[in-house]
């Protein structure tokens, strides 16, 4: 065996490693937030904020239209992914100690982790071409598939949180047992769904490659549930790829407004667990 | 169900409220088991319709589809072989994972095994907000600052003084297969950590004392207690990362040049590419529907499904059994 020196000195050579580890993965962060607020803050203006995009090549205008649309495919998507997710929490909480649990929560792991890209695809098939039209009902269904395996998983981790004595407790009060999920269990479980939820919504504000097959992007306005319309993510990508300064630097603004919403949504969540970890303790 | 019959059962209730009981509860057991094979049904869902989607093509091309080079989607002349952009994805997903998997390591092993307890909390948001940065601004941040990085810190002196090696063969662009592997990597890092955390806080502390007990130093005790314990489970977190590293789009597109073709094959990391997904979101929205081009996009989509389903069945399994195991040891 090494002498104790040498142990010792491969103890701190392995201590020094993982830290810098750890330097490694937090520059690329540090550099993208310092980018996205120094090239993204000039282009902030209430111009920028409140105009739709002007015409390519000329600048001017903004993105009041990606804006919009990225809050219209929020509040959607939650409109069919919260109630289908929650509602499947509760069977893999309440009632998935089988086989059949087990297979779901798998394939919800399976889900959770898929290429958003290929949801897309899915939905352009199923939805798009099956209505004839990019619409924003298309775009909701994709980020919804996206968010449901997300808000089952967590509405499920926090119901099972629930102490059992207090299902036992209104049981013995006589209550039946689905009144028991849906007015104790559920209402005792809230602000684990409701960080779920909000967790969910920061990964599909961001998601682009669905949205390219079912929105597709627009100059306008929100137009109807049935037409395309624009989102934030995609206005980044159409503007980052535009061959001119100003369209980089509208692109770097969009992407700011994009990181704020997000970084608001992770740090709201993040304030409001420990709060609640704290007085439960 | 069993247990709920059998109290039913053996409740003395008067024959009709029981049927009433029975029935407000099974009807809502129903609709949750309904709706929680919403999973299910979308997955089954998902391979038939790609499967529909994609038959034009698929007929048309057979097995060339996956074995050809040539992609044309010009009406008279097509042709649609996807094998360089197969390749492609592998082979930046394969650069994602040698870079990223040992840093993730490292991370994971600072963060359950050695940071102070003040540093840990805050260092692990920090990594988990890695995660929430959207993919499109990693692509943003990829094409103005990382790509000149890459070409003046990396490319040009890999191209100077090893470019007599075929992989590092090419002119230094600072768009090609080396930067999407290395914007890949920094994107899977904070899954990979995670889950290596994750597997690694299942070790049972019996394993580190034992270690720590025949005097083994601190990282002795992590090598030989927790990383040949957790070895299957940190395996396990890999393949995850590859699943996400082969279905990330928007960044990849961004930095990967987009080539077309036999051009499109990964020959050299110094060069332009394409990976399956980046193929898709640069074409879908300039496909003539009248052709067979959307056909053959949907293809590529259900080939990355393929792969996609493939590899994160396999690395659930591997995570699940791992962390299946702490739980029976726990209770």
């Amino acid at each position: 065996m090494a002498s104790y020196t040498v142990r010792k000195l491969k103890d701190r050579l392995a201590f020094g490693l993982a830290a810098f580890c750890v330097l490694i993965a937090v520059i690329p962060l540090g550099s993208i937030l310092f980018e996205v607020i120094r090239n993204g803050a000039p282009a902030l203006s209430i111009e920028f904020l409140t105009q739709t995009p002007g015409p390519i090549g000329q600048p001017g205008g903004g993105i009041a239209n990606a804006i919009e649309g990225t809050l219209i495919l929020i509040g959607l998507t939650c409109l069919i992914g919260v109630p289908l997710g929650v509602i499947s929490g509760i069977y893999l909480s309440e009632y998935g100690d089988n086989k059949f649990g087990r297979t779901v929560r798998f394939f919800n792991d399976v889900l959770s982790e898929f290429p958003s890209i290929v949801v897309g695809i899915f939905v352009y098939v199923l939805v798009v071409l099956a209505l004839g039209s990019f619409s924003v009902i298309a775009g909701a269904i994709a980020l919804a598939i996206i968010m449901l395996p997300v808000v089952s998983r967590t509405t499920e981790e926090s119901l099972k949180l629930v102490p059992n004595s207090i299902r036992e407790a209104a049981m013995a009060l006589g209550i039946r047992r689905w009144r028991t999920i849906v007015s104790v269990v559920l209402s005792t479980g809230r602000g684990g769904i409701i960080t779920g939820v909000m967790l969910s919504v920061a990964r599909i504000a961001g998601e682009t490659a669905p949205l390219i097959m079912t929105i597709l992007g627009s100059q306008w306005f929100f137009a109807g549930f049935n037409q395309p319309m624009d989102a934030l993510p995609l206005r980044v990508w159409r503007l980052a790829l535009l061959p001119y300064d100003y369209a980089h630097q509208q692109g770097w603004g969009a992407a700011l407004i994009l990181i704020l919403l997000i970084l608001l949504l992770n740090i709201g969540v993040r304030v409001a667990t420990r709060g609640r970890y704290k007085t439960r303790r | 169900m069993n247990s709920d019959d059998d109290a039913q059962k053996s409740s003395k209730q008067t024959h009709h409220k029981r049927k009433i009981t029975w029935s407000g509860d099974s009807f809502f057991k129903l609709l949750t088991l309904v709706l929680a094979s919403g999973v299910i049904i979308t997955i089954i869902l998902m391979v038939i319709e790609l499967v529909t989607g994609s038959l034009p093509a698929l007929e048309r091309f057979g097995l060339g589809f996956v074995t050809g080079l040539n992609w044309n989607p010009v009406a008279g002349r097509e042709a649609f072989g996807i094998l360089p952009y197969i390749l492609g994805t592998l082979a930046t997903s394969a650069l994602a994972l040698l870079i990223g998997v040992p840093i993730s390591l490292g991370i994971a092993i600072f963060l359950s095994e050695m940071a102070p307890n003040a540093i840990r909390t805050p260092l692990s948001f920090l990594i988990e907000l890695l995660a929430a940065v959207p993919s499109v601004v990693y692509g943003l941040w990829g094409i103005f600052i990382l790509r000149f990085w890459v070409k003046d810190y990396i490319e040009t002196p890999l191209s100077t003084y090893l470019g007599f090696i075929p992989v590092f063969q090419g002119t230094p662009f600072g768009l090609d297969i080396l930067t999407a592997g290395i914007i890949l990597a920094i994107m899977i890092i904070p899954t990979v950590s995670a889950v290596s955390r994750e597997i690694m806080n299942a070790v049972p502390d019996s394993q580190r004392e034992a270690a720590y007990s025949i005097g083994a130093t601190r990282w002795e005790t992590i090598r030989i207690g927790v990383l040949s314990y957790a070895r299957s489970g940190i395996f396990g977190a890999a393949i995850l990362g590859l699943g996400r590293a082969v279905g990330e789009t928007m960044a990849v597109t961004m930095v990967i040049g987009n080539t077309v073709g036999p051009a499109a094959l990964p020959t050299s990391l110094l060069k332009g590419g394409q990976t399956m997904a980046s193929l898709i979101a640069n074409e879908f929205n300039e496909a003539d529907p009248t052709s067979l081009h959307p056909s053959a996009l949907i293809g590529v989509g259900l080939v990355l499904f393929l792969f996609a389903l493939a590899i994160n069945i396999f690395a659930q399994f591997l995570v699940w059994r791992v962390l299946k195991v702490k739980g029976g040891a726990v209770e």
